[in-house]
């Protein structure tokens, strides 16, 4: 196999970066090798590329010695083994919530929420953000861009600030206000783009064609970033008490993430950090955008792209680059992926709202949806030991629940007003 | 009668085009994205086997867009290209 390598490394000092374990990059679809650079497709197929490493020995101690933050898988991920120590967001090790009170309500013996609106820009898109960061000032970029649905953009604009670098965000222009107004807070170079997110997203690949020295997050960094999500499976399972739960239901966008929590969880089995079988994934989309489940249910190997139509934006890739593996992992575990329509999304939101006390946004909606369906068709086995991603914060999609919910009532200050609602003894 | 279309190419296929980001072919009238592809590896010999695979179908890690529409949505290698069209070859695994 011939391998061809751009000579281009666009920003790159000369210096030899230090990214941990990581050796190179290999193509997940023809296996050639690429070295450690600023390179996301294959130069033989176009394939996506990957991270790969020499792990050697890596502990459960080593691991607890870390910080309390993605940073203490640092020896699994592409980064400096100085990584804490650089100016960066420091996400991760966010709550592992028993649900109790939706495992009742569903039926179900054990369920636990991912819950990872507790970020520092409120979703997981900090973990996956501040390993490109790490990765990017490596690789000797100074300036941080991403296509973003929204979360990602608040994630880039924040780690840019706190790494004191420029950063370019593209969104669509009909994003939800809030997450326009919590990327542009951090002083970025905004831009929104009259269109969908494919849309914007061709745009930024076009760019970082143009702007070499640029690193995009999601596009010529994607291998480096991607990995980030892998530290949701490192947590759950150190969370679980180096155990492995049976299930997991996770939401796809592009599906990096779904991919990568299932890597996490081979990786440490492979390392001896867990035992017993990998867990079961189920994948999660909204109806109104729907190109993985629709290719998992006709029982295609190829996602055929779709125009989105729904109120999940952060999930709403009509052409996702992960679909075709997400299909592969959901398979290969006996998942499944299932999709579910807007006002489902909007119950799912208002049950978990109501019975843990964790307000999600439209992505977790889908996610507690889904994992309600599947429970409904009988592919989710109820006695086993589930874990359910919320991969975001409700504030930024008020207006998904603002028609749904609201006051109870409005009264005068007076007791008789409030006895008169006969509100009390119900 | 024949066509111009413009074709912009990726960072991982300007090996095969001098470094060129955008070229232009020619093609027939009535032309269609198949002959683009042919026409770009007649210039650039080697470039239509990075964007089509064996079977002489796209990758299915490229998208390509004739003017602003993503082919797959038209009528992929079939699809039409009039004189002065944008081609647009881009990989597939950014985003998310």
């Amino acid at each position: 196999m011939t391998i061809t390598v751009d000579s281009a490394t666009p920003a790159n000092s000369g210096r030899n970066p230090d990214l941990g374990r990581a050796t190179g990059l290999s193509c997940r679809e023809c296996g050639a090798i690429s070295p450690l650079g600023p390179f996301y497709a294959c130069t033989e197929c176009f394939g996506p590329l990957e991270v790969a490493y020499d792990y050697g020995h890596v502990t459960r101690e080593q691991i607890d010695a870390g910080p309390k933050s993605i940073w203490r898988y640092r020896d699994l991920l592409p980064v400096p083994s100085g990584v804490a120590d650089i100016p960066n967001t420091d996400p991760g090790f966010t709550r592992l919530v028993r649900a109790d009170n939706l495992a009742r309500e569903l039926g179900v013996k054990t369920l636990w929420i991912k819950d990872d609106s507790g970020n520092p820009t409120h979703s997981f898109k900090d973990r996956v953000v501040a390993v490109a960061l790490a990765a990017a000032r490596e690789l000797g970029f100074t300036v941080l861009a991403c296509p973003s649905t929204g979360n990602l953009a608040n994630a880039v604009a924040a780690a840019a600030a706190r790494a004191g670098i420029r950063s370019f965000v593209f969104v669509p222009s009909n994003l939800e206000r809030p997450k326009i107004v919590a990327s542009a807070v951090y002083g970025p170079t905004l831009v929104a783009v009259d269109g969908n997110y494919d849309d914007v997203n061709r745009l930024a690949s076009e760019l970082a064609g143009e702007h070499e020295d640029w690193a995009f997050v999601n596009v010529n960094v994607r291998p480096y970033y991607a990995e980030g999500s892998k530290t949701l499976g490192f947590e759950v399972a150190e969370q679980l008490g180096w155990r492995l739960p049976s299930q997991v239901v996770i939401p796809v966008a592009s599906g990096a993430q779904l991919v990568k929590v299932d890597k996490a969880f081979r990786e440490l089995l492979a390392l001896g950090l867990v035992d017993g079988e990998p867990p079961r994934i189920y994948g999660a989309q909204a109806a109104g955008c729907n190109p993985v489940a629709a290719a998992f249910k006709a029982g295609h190997d190829a996602v055929r792209p779709v125009r989105p139509d729904t109120i999940a934006k952060s999930l709403a890739i009509g052409n996702p680059a992960d679909g075709p593996y997400v299909l592969d992992v959901a398979r290969r575990t006996s998942g499944a992926v299932e999709d579910v329509t807007d006002d489902e999304i909007v119950e799912g939101i208002r049950l978990l709202a109501r019975t843990e006390g964790i307000f999600a946004e439209t992505a977790g909606g889908v996610t507690i949806a889904v994992l309600t369906k599947l429970l409904r068709e009988g592919l989710l086995d109820p006695d086993a030991e589930t874990v359910v991603f919320n991969t975001g914060q409700g504030l930024k999609t008020l207006d998904a629940v603002t028609t749904a919910v609201g006051p109870t009532a409005t009264i005068p200050p007076t007791t008789e007003a409030f006895h008169a609602l006969e509100v009390a003894s119900r | 009668m024949s066509s111009t279309v413009n074709v912009r190419v990726p960072t991982i296929l300007r090996t095969y085009t001098a470094g060129e980001s955008d070229v232009s072919v020619q093609v027939g009238e009535g032309a269609t994205l198949s002959d683009v592809v042919q026409a770009l590896d007649a210039g650039y010999p080697g470039i239509a086997g990075r964007v089509l695979d064996d079977a002489g179908q796209i990758r299915r890690f490229v998208n390509v867009y004739v003017n602003d529409d993503d082919v797959r949505f038209a009528s992929g290698l079939d699809t039409t290209t009039p004189d002065g069209t944008k081609v647009s070859i881009i990989p597939a695994v950014a985003g998310g």
